[in-house]
This record gives C-alpha cells, sequence and structure tokens, in this order.
C-alpha cells in the first residue's frame, strides 16, 4: 500500500486493487509507477495532486479505458487490465461509476435518460433501472417535475447531482469522481459531498475522489498524493 | 437507446442536420427525379404511337416531322397537297392511311383535323386501339371528338358546343366563332399525347377556313356554318399523313418511292427509327445529366460528412460520458454510422415526398408543353437500386466521422479538455 491505511481490519476480496502498475506515453519522458493500492467495499480515497501529475491518467488506469505497461488492477478480483476491450467496457459499464468535473450529462438527453444511460451500458432491466434512478433522484433532492426536463435546463448544482445518480444508478462497487466540485461554490460544494457521500455508503460503494481542493480532504479516511507516483524518467539511447 | 441517442443528437444539432437534410433532399430530388422524367420520356414517347410504319410529310428532317405529327410538338414547314395524298394512298402495297391536318387549337388544346380512317386504324402502346369512353366517331362536319384530359380539364359532355381558334397559342384572338363544333365523342384516356388533342374531320377544318386567308378572315367575306356546308370541302392540303402497309417487308421499298416521289417533295419516315434517332440524340444529354446530378449528390453527402466531422470536436465531451458509462468504441462509431442513416433515410423520404409533389404540379405543364405524360408515381426497382446505393455511399462516407470518433474514444478516455 503506498500511503493509505485501511479502514477496516476484515479484508474480504477487495474491490480494486493495483499491483506494481507502472504506465507512460510513448512521447511524454514521464511514468506512473503504483507498486500497490488496496481499496476494500465502501472505502473512500482522497486524491490529491497538482496539474500534471497524472491523475487523469490513473482515472483512466482505473476505469479500464487505458491498461498499465506493466502490473495488473483488479476491479471485485477480476483481473480487469488484461481483460478484451469489450470485456472491460461491460465490466466498467456494470461496476464503475463517473462523475466528472463538470458538463457531466449529455445535454440533449432528459434527466431521467441521462442516469438511464448507466443502466442500459450495464444490461439492467429497464423498468427496475427506472424506478431507482427516480428514487436516486428523489433522494439527492431533485424534484419530480425536473426528471423530465433537458440535461441543459439544470443548473451546475442539479447536474452534478444527476451525474451521481447516473454513476450510483447500477450500484456499483468504484466510483471515480475527477474534481467534481471545481465547479460549485462552497455552499454547493458541501452539499454535493454530503450527498454524494451518503448515496455511496448507501450502495457500499468504494469512492475514489480527486481534487486539488485540500478542504476536502476531511470527507476521506484514505489520502494519496500524486506525487509520490509519477516519476520523471531519462529518454533511454 | 442507441435509437434515441442518435435521433436526440440529431435533433439537438438541429440547425445544421435541417440544412444537411435539405442539401442531400435536392440532390436526391435531382438524381430521382432525372432517372424517372429519363424513363418516363422514353415510355411516354414509345406508347405514343404503334403499329404505323411510315409517316409522311412535307420534305423535313425525320425527327421535325416525327414531333410536329406524332407528339404535337412544333410545327410543320409545308404542306402535302390532297391529291399526292390519294395518289400514294392508292399505292397497291398500301392498306390504309390516316390523313392530318393540324394548325388549329380550342384552349391551348392542338386541334387535329382527320378522318375516321383514325379511330379504326391508330394504334398507341401495345397495339391497343382507340377507346370511346363516352359516344361515337364524328359523322358530321361540325362533330368534334375530345381526348380525355380535354373533356376532363375542360369539363365538357357530349353535346357541348366548343369553337376552335387558329394557331396553336394558349390565347388566340383569331377563333372561328361562326361554325362551333358539336362533341359527339369522348375517347378513353391513353397517357399520350392523344388525351390532349380536339379531333375534327378534315370537311371541318376546310370549312372554318373558307372565308379564312393567311391566317386572318377575309375582308368583305363571310360564309356563315350553313353556307360552308353547300360547298366543296375537299380538303386541298394536309400537313402529314400516317401509312400502314399489307406487309412489313414493302416498308422501305415504299419509303423510298415515296421519298422519291416527282410530283412534290415529300418525307416518309420510320416512327422507330425516327425515336431510336431522337434517343440517341438525347442520350448524351441525359448521360451529362446524370453524372451532374451524381455530381450533386456526391456533394450532398460530402457536406453530410464534412458537417458530421466538424461536430466531433465538439461532441468529445458527449463520448467521454458515453465512454464512461461503459460504451464501446464500436458502440459510438455506431451511433456516428446511425445518425448518418436516419439522415440519408429522412432524406430519401423527403426526396420521395418532395418529387411526388413536383411531378404531380408539374404533370399538366409537362404534358401541356413537351407532350411527356409523366406518372406522378417515381418509384421502381431502379429507385429502389439508387437508394441502396445512396445509403451505401452515406454509410462508407459515414466511415471517416464514425473512425474519428471511435480513435479519440480510444485516445481521450476521460480527459476532455474544451
Amino acid at each position: 500500500m503506498t500511503g493509505i491505511k485501511p479502514v477496516t481490519d476484515k479484508p474480504k476480496i477487495p474491490a480494486i486493487e493495483l499491483k506494481n502498475v507502472v504506465f507512460f506515453y510513448q512521447t511524454a519522458a514521464w511514468q506512473l509507477s503504483l507498486p500497490e493500492l488496496t481499496l476494500q467495499q465502501g472505502q473512500h480515497l482522497f486524491i490529491k495532486g497538482a496539474s500534471g501529475s497524472g491523475k487523469t491518467t490513473l482515472l483512466n488506469l482505473l476505469a479500464g479505458i487505458i491498461t498499465p505497461k506493466q502490473g495488473e488492477i483488479k476491479l471485485g478480483g477480476e483481473p480487469f487490465s488484461s481483460l478484451s476491450p469489450a470485456k472491460r467496457d461491460t465490466l466498467r459499464a456494470k461496476n464503475i461509476g463517473v462523475v466528472f468535473q463538470q458538463l457531466n450529462l449529455i445535454s440533449y438527453l432528459s434527466v431521467l435518460d441521462n442516469v438511464l444511460i448507466s443502466g442500459h451500458f450495464a444490461g439492467l432491466d429497464k423498468k427496475q433501472s427506472e424506478q431507482r434512478a427516480k428514487e436516486l433522484l428523489q433522494s439527492l433532492g431533485l424534484e419530480a417535475e425536473l426528471i423530465a426536463k433537458q440535461a441543459s435546463a439544470l443548473s451546475v448544482g442539479q447536474q452534478q447531482r444527476v451525474a451521481i445518480a447516473r454513476a450510483l444508478l447500477t450500484r456499483p462497487a468504484l466510483l471515480i469522481a475527477d474534481e467534481p466540485t471545481s465547479a460549485l461554490d462552497a455552499d454547493n460544494r458541501d452539499s454535493f459531498m454530503q450527498v454524494l457521500l451518503e448515496q455511496a455508503n448507501a450502495c457500499q460503494t468504494t469512492v475514489i475522489f480527486v481534487s486539488h481542493d485540500a478542504g476536502l480532504r476531511r470527507y476521506f479516511s484514505l489520502q494519496l498524493d500524486m506525487q509520490n507516483l509519477a516519476q520523471g524518467v531519462q529518454p533511454c539511447c | 437507446m442507441l435509437l434515441k441517442l442518435a435521433r436526440q443528437s440529431l435533433w439537438n444539432r438541429r440547425g445544421t442536420a435541417i440544412m444537411t437534410l435539405l442539401s442531400l433532399t435536392i440532390s436526391l430530388v435531382l438524381l430521382f427525379g432525372i432517372d424517372h422524367l429519363r424513363k418516363e420520356a422514353r415510355q411516354s414517347f414509345t406508347s405514343t404511337i404503334s403499329g404505323t410504319d411510315l409517316i409522311v410529310g412535307a420534305r423535313s428532317g425525320q425527327l421535325n416531322l416525327l414531333l410536329y405529327s406524332v407528339f404535337r410538338i412544333g410545327n410543320a414547314t409545308a404542306n402535302v397537297s390532297w391529291a399526292t395524298y390519294q395518289r400514294i394512298s392508292k399505292h397497291p402495297q398500301i392498306s390504309w392511311t390516316i390523313p392530318m391536318a393540324l394548325g388549329d387549337s380550342h384552349r391551348g388544346y392542338r386541334v387535329l383535323g382527320t378522318n375516321t380512317d383514325y379511330f379504326t386504324h391508330y394504334r398507341y402502346a401495345n397495339q391497343q386501339a382507340l377507346q370511346f369512353s363516352e359516344g361515337q366517331p364524328f359523322n358530321d362536319v361540325y362533330d368534334t371528338v375530345l381526348g380525355a384530359e380535354v373533356a376532363t380539364k375542360l369539363g365538357y359532355q357530349l353535346g357541348d358546343q366548343i369553337t376552335l381558334a387558329h394557331g396553336v397559342g394558349a390565347v388566340s384572338f383569331s377563333e372561328h366563332k361562326d361554325k362551333p363544333f358539336t362533341v359527339t365523342g369522348i375517347l378513353a384516356p391513353t397517357g399520350t399525347p392523344l388525351d390532349q388533342t380536339v379531333h375534327v374531320s378534315l370537311e371541318g377544318i376546310e370549312a372554318i377556313h373558307l372565308d379564312w386567308q393567311q391566317g386572318a378572315p377575309m375582308p368583305g367575306r363571310k360564309i356563315s356554318a350553313e353556307q360552308a356546308l353547300q360547298q366543296d370541302l375537299t380538303p386541298k392540303a394536309i400537313t402529314a399523313f400516317m401509312v400502314g402497309l399489307d406487309s412489313r417487308m414493302a416498308t422501305f421499298v415504299v419509303q423510298r418511292q415515296i421519298n422519291e416521289f416527282k410530283g412534290e417533295a415529300l418525307s416518309a419516315i420510320l416512327p422507330g427509327v425516327a425515336l431510336a434517332e431522337l434517343w440517341q440524340m438525347l442520350s448524351m444529354v441525359e448521360n451529362l445529366l446524370l453524372l451532374i446530378t451524381l455530381l450533386v449528390l456526391v456533394a450532398g453527402l460530402t457536406g453530410m460528412m464534412t458537417t458530421l466531422l466538424a461536430s466531433m470536436k465538439e461532441r468529445q465531451r458527449e463520448m467521454a460520458i458515453l465512454r464512461a458509462v461503459g460504451a464501446h468504441p464500436w458502440y459510438l462509431f455506431v451511433l456516428i454510422q446511425l445518425e448518418v442513416l436516419l439522415l440519408t433515410i429522412l432524406a430519401l423520404l423527403a426526396a420521395a415526398v418532395t418529387l411526388v409533389v413536383t411531378l404531380w404540379a408539374l404533370q399538366d405543364m409537362l404534358a401541356g408543353s413537351y407532350g411527356l405524360f409523366i406518372n406522378i408515381n417515381p418509384f421502381s426497382v431502379q429507385s429502389l437500386y439508387w437508394a441502396g446505393a445512396v445509403l451505401l455511399i452515406s454509410a462508407l462516407l459515414a466511415c471517416i466521422p464514425a473512425y474519428t470518433a471511435y480513435r479519440r474514444a480510444l485516445s481521450d478516455g476521460l480527459a476532455i479538455r474544451l
């Protein structure tokens, strides 16, 4: 483990597990190294780091969008990084929720459809998805009359709540949040953090939260500093 | 969900989508319209005359003779004397003849002076004889038989009286008002220029011109309808005549004899050969039109592809969200393809509706001005092939923006820099 202390002493199958992961871009004199990172179900990890420190690369690795050059990533015990791209996409749809920093929603879809889209890719039953989506939106404080509206008609704060609902619709094992509060004011930020963690706890979802806002550190039991992972490398030959 | 995404994505970009749709629809209307008109023109021209071995008129080019005698397009440069007509019609190898006197009109419809042999021997389409929907051939000098469209459009019935006008313009100031004709028959529709023809006897044509000279009433001379009947109404000249032979083997012999006729400079043409020459002349124009149309279509499709390609950058966020929720890059490829498919299908439907409406609106004008009887249904097996080809070309062109979406989905991942 790198700078992480587990909250619980009863390890089961980890929600996500990274071992000896190395990633680098062919064109960049930079690489990301992560000897070990294990998160149990329901744990919340805060990742901080400056711009260019490799936060997004790590998120892409965790989401299975890119695969490590070395090492292995397991999701719920499944060798996530060595699966075929199609299987990785399916596993991501079922087990990972993602919340971006802003413009999280597909503007031309309704609020409800934006939430349901994750259920579509996860292969969930449409009726059940719709029922759960409505419940989630309600518990996130979004009024019933908003769900038929186009996503673009909502305020940024409301859109971020819809993004949480979308990310949690499938009751994912892992929720990846990439600076989701950067476009919110202080009041909205705190309210957002509360509902995000409340809902994640309700689903027993592991949360990986990336931000350069150190003030949010207090919401998390675990912390990872990207500065320890990214290393400059010398070009060979 | 895929279809919903494609549909709503297009609706979200409806401004550019409508413009793309419009340009594609215009290209398709041109493509299908020109192809349909080409085929219909051939069909219409070919079915107008059947079973006639020769058409004879004053010496002129065979196309001119064919166009004015059969399709009522253009005018004769000279007439054939009645004596010559009589002499040739007695040729031992000639089975029948139909004399034709053209040059008058009724409210824009051409008048054909002929005799009752016309109703007996004239054949159109596949050797079909003329049928009467009402009444019978003319018996009297002032009787008239109307083509189906003349009767329908002008609302004439049996027993109605009409007057003829000198010349073939839609509006004429030289009317033969003193000698009205009574409708005694209405022909069944044929889908040929016959439907737009007013048929009268040669004697009728002669009667209305007794007191006329060089296209105007003779000053100081007035012959009433009744007085005209007392006079010799044998025609002095006709415009042309159709010939049916006893044996087709004799066609070229009789044609040569007529062309070498000493008494008068005549041209005898074979309708089929003249039509073939017409198609040969038109085929270059047809091919050129088709080529231009295809180029317009390619321009329309390329425009659609360019618009989609240009929209890819602004859709990066949408693609990233779809990837994040589990969409495979191929899903994005298919999504773009589906959008193109939707646009193309919509354009095909819009083109079909536009074409039917346009053909319906232009039907009368095409028939009146060009003698083209166009079916307003432009759909055939050929149009299905065209539609299939258009869909295939659009799918191929859409591979470019679709592949861009696919490639970006792989390279951008969750990191979108806006």
